[in-house]
């Protein structure tokens, strides 16, 4: 029996972080809160890494622990509690760990910045939050850290609220992720009202008997699309993605933090988590999939133009997340996992590099004003060559296993198909030729822009910089990176062998029974049209050709980058000449944004304007209670005349009522 | 003997002058004695039915109403006298600062 682990702590310290930052941190010096900040967060990182060590030294079982209760009505419960098991054990990791790498990176970044304490508060409580969900027992827990990094996405991203893009980016969050939360809330609902309880344990136990969902339609079915909604707002994927991209007006770090490595992926880590759900529900399994591929490949190809450099990245994470579902639609959970662990290293280094980047010339982030920052930077510019590498897929660097092991899972689960396989190759490659163009655009060439010559411009907040010229970061800010190049390069070799999907194999395969594995092969069979089963001696040399080709792809795609980028600049120009329509398409993301204006905001706001607050809110309510003053203001200006100050009519008003009151009395007496 | 109609019919136009005077009067201690006519309009009623129907309650209610108006006098004329001192008239559209 595991000890006692104190779990709630890990989530509470940051929380007390946030919270004495938050109420007194505005009379603190910038290094006291810096400390306060780091220090909970530290905190929570060194026991989150105390009680893993625990739990894996007894045995890792799963864990799980009551703190208070909360909420007991009829047979519900939902408490206060935390559980551990490997899949947590994962996140929890990379969620303290790289969180406290950019805690450490984000004091040297904001440094200059107003609203200090304010930042580190939210992104203390944005710990917490993120460590809640992710270390919840039950679905509703979950919601709460669910929202909650929700909030702090929104707090973050407009952090700097004065100016209107940034609070625009905020609120769009806010609004698309809530879109998402509504189908969470209801699958929440159905779990309720058909197991009456949302533990993750007891919902395992009371579904792992039920059979596979073959008809297509059923409650596990229906229970999956739904949690597959949230999913799509929280985890930025077709259609509800378009927040993310915008949330780039946030902070650098927060970027990293929030929109790459951790929050992004909770989406990825619930459905994970419902494997059990989703395992006997495969046509929900195959939306999930369908959704991943699309998204990957759609956002990759928007990737190619963007010309601001986290922009990039921002599409770039909404790619490498449709992989992570594209795993999970498959069957493969542990693959999914695997690549938001790596991703969760090397698009947090892609990030804070950029962010060093930007730093570094004083605020600028439209890569056509960048350009052989090289040997200026040689810091920043190492770490993100690793982090290129790395989400290129180069071998043997951690972006090369994990997106090996997707791509393979594609092609081999009994739920993928080639056709997710092809275009998740295709996808490799727009992935590994962005990633090429961004980092030629950034480093090689001619440096194109001004911040030499005068002060910071630009339209990020470091445009205020004191100091002019190519600076390289401060050491705050280069040991994260360094940190993280190296987990970008080490970090896949845990996947060598199947160890890290051994590792968490118990976890996904606790609920299956033989019966509904070979279901699950046969209902696989069946939705591969057409192809016959791989015979296992050739599934070696198919593996291996599968990653060659995955290789290969990415090397086309550094190969492509490098002509178009630095041995013939002007090629691009011509291309996209050439391209004409489809280039305009694609440098306008499609007109999805213009699109959901056109199709559900301007219908929505104009209903609100002119129906609701126009119509209803002014025509009626206020109407109502205008005019019912109005009306009494009217009969009391006639009747106040009876009010005359003259005493004798007074008297008469008075003779006059009680004659008529007699002559009522008199009149109802003769009768 | 004579009858009850001739009472209640004195008593009324007794009424209905004091209403008359306590309407068209200005000055204060007129009106007052219009109540006091009202009064005793009312007074006459009560013992005209009191003799008719031989029933005590009457006479005992005329005396009730002689007190209350003894006192309504006193009362009364202290405020006349109050009023007059301030406002130095006992026209009563004067009196009106209460007004709107």
């Amino acid at each position: 029996m595991t000890p006692n682990l104190h779990l709630w702590l890990v989530p509470v310290l940051p929380l007390i972080g946030a919270a004495i930052n938050g109420l007194f941190g505005k009379r603190f010096s910038r290094p006291t809160v810096t400390a306060i900040a780091w220090g909970f967060c530290g905190a929570a990182f060194a026991w989150a890494l105390w009680a893993v060590a625990q739990f894996v030294s007894a045995g890792a079982a799963p864990y799980s622990e009551v703190d208070a209760h909360w909420i007991r009505a009829g047979g519900f419960q939902a408490d206060f509690a935390f559980y551990l098991d490997r899949l947590s054990v994962v996140m929890v990791l990379v969620v303290t760990g790289v969180g406290f790498l950019i805690h450490i990176y984000a004091a040297g970044y904001m440094w200059e910045e107003g609203g200090f304490y304010r930042f580190f508060s939210y992104l203390n409580l944005f710990m917490f939050f993120m460590l809640t969900l992710v270390l919840a027992n039950n679905y509703l827990l979950m919601f709460i850290g669910w929202e909650g990094v929700g909030l702090a996405s929104y707090l973050l991203i407009g952090f700097w609220f004065v100016k209107d893009s940034a609070a625009a980016a905020g609120k769009k969050a806010f609004i698309v992720n809530r879109i998402g939360d509504f189908g969470f809330l209801i699958a929440l609902f159905l779990l309720i009202r058909h197991f009456g309880t949302l533990n993750f344990e007891q919902l395992s136990a009371s579904i792992s008997p039920m059979g596979m969902e073959t008809a297509g339609t059923g409650l596990l079915t229906s229970i999956g699309l739904l949690l597959m909604v949230g999913a799509c707002g929280k985890s930025a994927q077709i259609p509800l993605y378009v927040w993310l991209p915008d949330a780039m007006e946030g902070p650098t770090p927060v970027s990293a933090l929030i929109h790459a490595a951790t929050m992004v992926t909770a989406g990825v880590y619930m459905v994970s988590r419902s494997h059990f759900i989703f395992d006997r529900a495969p046509s929900a399994m195959m939306a999930v999939a369908i959704i991943g591929t699309l998204t990957a490949l759609f956002s990759a190809t928007i990737g190619i133009t963007q010309t601001d450099i986290k922009k990039v990245l921002a599409y770039s994470t909404v790619s490498q997340l449709g992989y992570m579902f594209m795993a999970c639609g498959v069957g493969a959970f542990s693959a999914g996992i695997f690549h938001l662990m790596t991703h969760a290293f090397f698009k947090g280094l892609l990030f804070l590099a950029a962010g060093s980047v930007i730093h570094a010339i004083g605020g600028e982030q439209d890569m056509r004003q960048m350009g052989g920052l090289r040997t200026k930077i040689p810091w920043t510019f190492w770490t993100m060559t690793m982090a290129t590498f790395a989400i290129a897929g180069i071998p043997p660097l951690a972006g090369f296993f994990s997106k090996d092991e997707i791509l393979w899972k594609a092609y081999s689960s009994p739920f993928g198909s080639r056709l997710y396989w092809l275009i998740g190759v295709t996808t490799a490659f727009i992935t590994s030729f962005y990633m090429f163009r961004l980092w030629f655009l950034t480093f090689f060439g001619e440096y194109r822009g001004t911040a030499e010559s005068g002060h910071g411009h630009g339209h990020d907040a470091h445009s205020g910089h004191g100091h002019g010229g190519i600076h390289e970061s401060p050491k705050v800010m280069l040991i994260p990176l360094v940190i993280l190049a190296v987990l970008s390069v080490c970090g896949g070799w845990v996947g060598i062998n199947n160890r890290f999907e051994n590792f968490l194999a118990p976890v996904f395969h606790a609920g299956r029974t033989a019966a509904l594995e070979s279901a699950s092969a046969a209902a696989g069979e069946a939705t591969q049209t057409a192809q016959p089963a791989e015979p296992q001696t050739e599934e070696n040399g198919n593996e291996t050709l599968l990653m060659a080709v995955s290789v290969f792809v990415g090397l086309a795609g550094l190969f492509l980058a490098w002509i178009l980028y630095y041995r013939r600049p002007q090629l691009p120009q011509q291309i996209a000449n050439a391209f004409g329509g489809f280039y305009q398409a694609v440098l306008n993301k499609y007109w999805v944004d213009e699109l959901y204006a056109a199709l559900f905001v301007k219908p929505l706001l104009d209903g609100s304007t002119k129906i609701l607050w126009r119509g209803i809110d002014q025509g009626v309510i206020d109407a109502a209670l205008d005019n019912s003053a109005e009306g009494a203001r009217e009969v009391s200006d006639t009747m106040r005349h009876m009010q005359s100050g003259n005493l004798r009519s007074y008297a008469g008003w008075v003779a006059a009522g009680a004659a008529v009151v007699i002559g009522y009395m008199v009149w109802m007496g003769t009768r | 003997m004579v009858p009850l109609s001739y009472y209640l019919v004195l008593s009324g136009i007794l009424f209905a002058c004091g209403v008359v005077g306590f309407l068209i009067k200005r000055n204060i201690i007129t009106i007052f004695m219009s109540i006091e006519l009202m009064l005793n309009g009312v007074n006459l009623s009560f013992v005209a039915f009191a003799a008719q129907w031989h029933a005590l309650q009457g006479q005992v209610f005329v005396f009730f109403v002689m007190v209350v108006a003894a006192a309504e006098a006193a009362v009364g004329l202290a405020i006349i006298i109050s009023v007059f001192r301030t406002r130095e008239t006992l026209n009563v559209d004067q009196v009106n600062l209460l007004k709107l």
